[in-house]
């Protein structure tokens, strides 16, 4: 019998502990082939958040790091230059990286540092049960907007692709889509430029990935892409911001 | 080598590089400036990092990322600077990483002044983090201390992986004093230095199919890991309560009617005020703390002689220590504080009046 597809090595045998149509573990998919096929099995790292993927070090077979809420971006930054000769992403979500972490992320990429961020973009607080993030869709319902985002009292979602593109520094910010198969296969090549250009040691990259959260938003998977795809992707659009390699 | 003159803040930051420590992530802030100035123009020339980050936040988190990689790495602040820094440092006690904080102690609370001051004493030996974690503290006296202590500090992090604080204060870090360094080590020394956490810290894999995962982190979700996991550190606290104690002993003789305890600058005013007092005839000793934690509270009891009348602690706060001492001491005699706060140092004549009193 011929093998044609199987667990990348750069991934353990441990089990995701995701709730089911989630879809962090596609993301994880993605990033753990990328960094397999680019042979950095053994000098990659990678920086663990605060959220539903916190425990992503028990899950990507190298070195990793368990950060504070926010605060991925910062310990990359010592992780990178306390060992150059690594390669280091972090794995971030929403609340993460765009509410307690903003300061960490806009000073990382403004640095131009040689890492890789990933940011989960689902638009609520799944781990802490539903709350409203920063990146919460105008009059979205969460346990902490009960009536809808109000954004004459709370403001509106934060475009973080959008914000990074304002920096000089940045080598590479690319949105994308994990809500249908062919948005996954181009995801894919988004998250395989960015480990390559990370591997080349080329500076910033940043892939935002539009995702759901089926627990937190009450439906199910197959409507959680098709609310996401409606809602989302107008105000998300995904798209390439900045590719220097390609003078993007 | 010959005697150079230094303020603290200068000596600290050449006695952190000459002890092998070539990361350095710190925010700016009074009075550590000459600190973080010091380390933006010499570690370039030993080919180390010197970051200055977006805030005290971000800098104790860069140090968490470098510490879990094995190397030696430092950050600095003052007191507000510092409280910010309480995240991170919780964060490297529960993962068990070794990194060294100074903190230049200012007037509190709040934004305070830039004035040197002791007020930092309960975050640092009590807590100042959430959670249960100590960290150790070793509170120098003067410019030729605070340097020798930065070798001191990262030795004693790598040996039990456990932060290490340098609580010095606004007046030894402006204050310039004749310093002697160490040699430093070499290139070749300091490659090896990481090496002794091979076992455990981030690295390349060059073990082929024996792969390491290792994982820096503070993070058991099961409570009965959690609880298996504290203890554990605890058990390294309990070595280190038994062999970090360090203390001054200054005039301890059977004839002190007083016995005075003080820790840092605060010390240094009692020295000359006992000094005085000596040529009247008056027999004080003083316990002069050198790690605040652990502390000697066995030192505390031993050093009370037979006519000692009265314990008296002196701050530059508001009795931070003065619990310690009361443990130490344990009801066998009388103890009494005085201090001054806001930034404001007393005099030894201040002092002298003080005791004077107790005669």
């Amino acid at each position: 019998m011929e093998i044609i597809a199987t667990r990348p090595e750069t991934l353990t045998k441990t089990p995701f502990t995701y709730c089911p149509g989630c879809l962090h573990g596609v993301a994880h998919r993605l990033i753990a082939e990328a960094i397999q096929e680019e042979g950095l099995i053994n000098s990659m790292c990678g920086v663990a958040p605060v959220g539903c993927s916190v425990f992503a070090y028990k899950f990507f077979n190298f070195d990793m790091a368990e950060a504070a809420h926010g605060r991925a971006p910062a310990v990359a930054t010592g992780m990178k230059r306390a060992r150059p000769e690594m390669h280091v992403f972090t794995y971030q979500g929403d609340g993460d990286l765009a509410a307690i972490g903003t300061a960490e992320i806009v000073h990382a990429a403004n640095r131009g540092e040689k890492i890789s961020v990933f940011f989960v973009n689902n638009a609520i607080y799944g781990m802490t049960g539903g709350q409203m993030a920063p990146t919460t869709l105008p009059d979205m319902k969460t346990t902490t907007s009960p009536y809808g985002r109000n954004t004459d009292d709370i403001g509106f979602p934060i475009r973080v692709c959008e914000l990074l593109d304002t920096l000089v520094a940045p080598y590479y910010i690319e949105r994308v889509s994990l809500l249908s198969p062919a948005e996954i296969i181009k995801a894919k090549k988004a998250v395989s430029k960015a480990i390559k250009y990370n591997k080349e040691g080329r500076g910033f990259t940043f892939i935002e990935f539009v995702s759901t959260c089926p627990t937190n938003w009450g439906v199910d998977p197959v409507k959680s892409r098709d609310w996401a795809k409606e809602n989302m992707l107008p105000f998300f659009k995904p798209g390439l911001f900045r590719d220097k390699g390609e003078g993007v | 080598m010959a005697k150079i003159l230094m303020k603290g803040n200068e000596a600290v930051a050449e006695a952190a590089i000459r002890a092998g420590c070539r990361l350095y992530f710190a925010y700016p802030i009074t009075p550590q400036s000459e600190l973080i100035e010091y380390m933006a123009r010499m570690m370039p020339k030993v080919n180390g990092t010197f970051l200055q980050a977006e805030s005290e936040v971000s800098a104790i988190n860069m140090v968490y990322g470098a510490a879990g990689c094995g190397k030696r790495v430092m950050t600095s602040s003052s007191s507000p600077g510092v409280s910010l820094k309480m995240e991170g440092i919780s964060y490297i006690a529960g993962a068990q990483l070794p990194a060294v904080i100074i903190n230049v102690q200012r007037g509190g609370p709040g934004l305070g002044d830039i004035q040197p001051a002791q007020g930092d004493y309960f975050q640092a030996t009590k807590g100042g983090g959430h959670g249960d974690y100590r960290l150790i503290v070793l509170a120098p006296a003067s410019v030729q201390e605070f340097a020798d202590m930065a070798s001191e500090a990262f030795e004693l992090a790598d040996k039990y992986r456990n932060p290490v604080m340098i609580l010095a204060d606004g007046m030894l870090g402006q204050m310039m004093e004749p310093v002697e360094f160490k040699a430093p080590k070499t290139d070749e020394e300091i490659a090896e230095l990481w090496k002794q956490h091979k076992d455990w810290c981030i690295q390349p894999n060059e073990d082929g199919d024996a792969k390491h995962h290792h994982e820096i982190n503070s993070l058991e979700i099961d409570p009965l890991m959690l609880e298996k996991h504290v203890n554990k550190i605890y058990a390294k606290y309990a070595e280190i309560e038994k062999n970090e104690i360090r203390y001054e002993e200054y005039n301890i003789s059977d004839d002190n009617e007083i016995l005075c305890v003080a820790w840092g600058t605060a010390s240094r005013i009692v020295k000359s005020a006992i000094n005085e007092l000596k040529k009247a005839g008056k027999s004080i000793g003083l316990i002069r703390p050198i790690n605040v934690w652990p502390y000697p509270y066995e030192a505390v009891a031993k050093a009370i002689g037979p006519k000692v009348k009265q314990v008296y602690v002196f701050e530059l706060n508001t009795g931070q220590m003065l619990d310690d001492v009361k443990i130490g001491v344990n009801g066998k005699v009388p103890v009494k504080f005085w201090g001054k706060v806001g930034g404001v140092v007393f005099t030894p004549a201040e002092i002298q009046a003080k005791l004077e009193e107790c005669f």
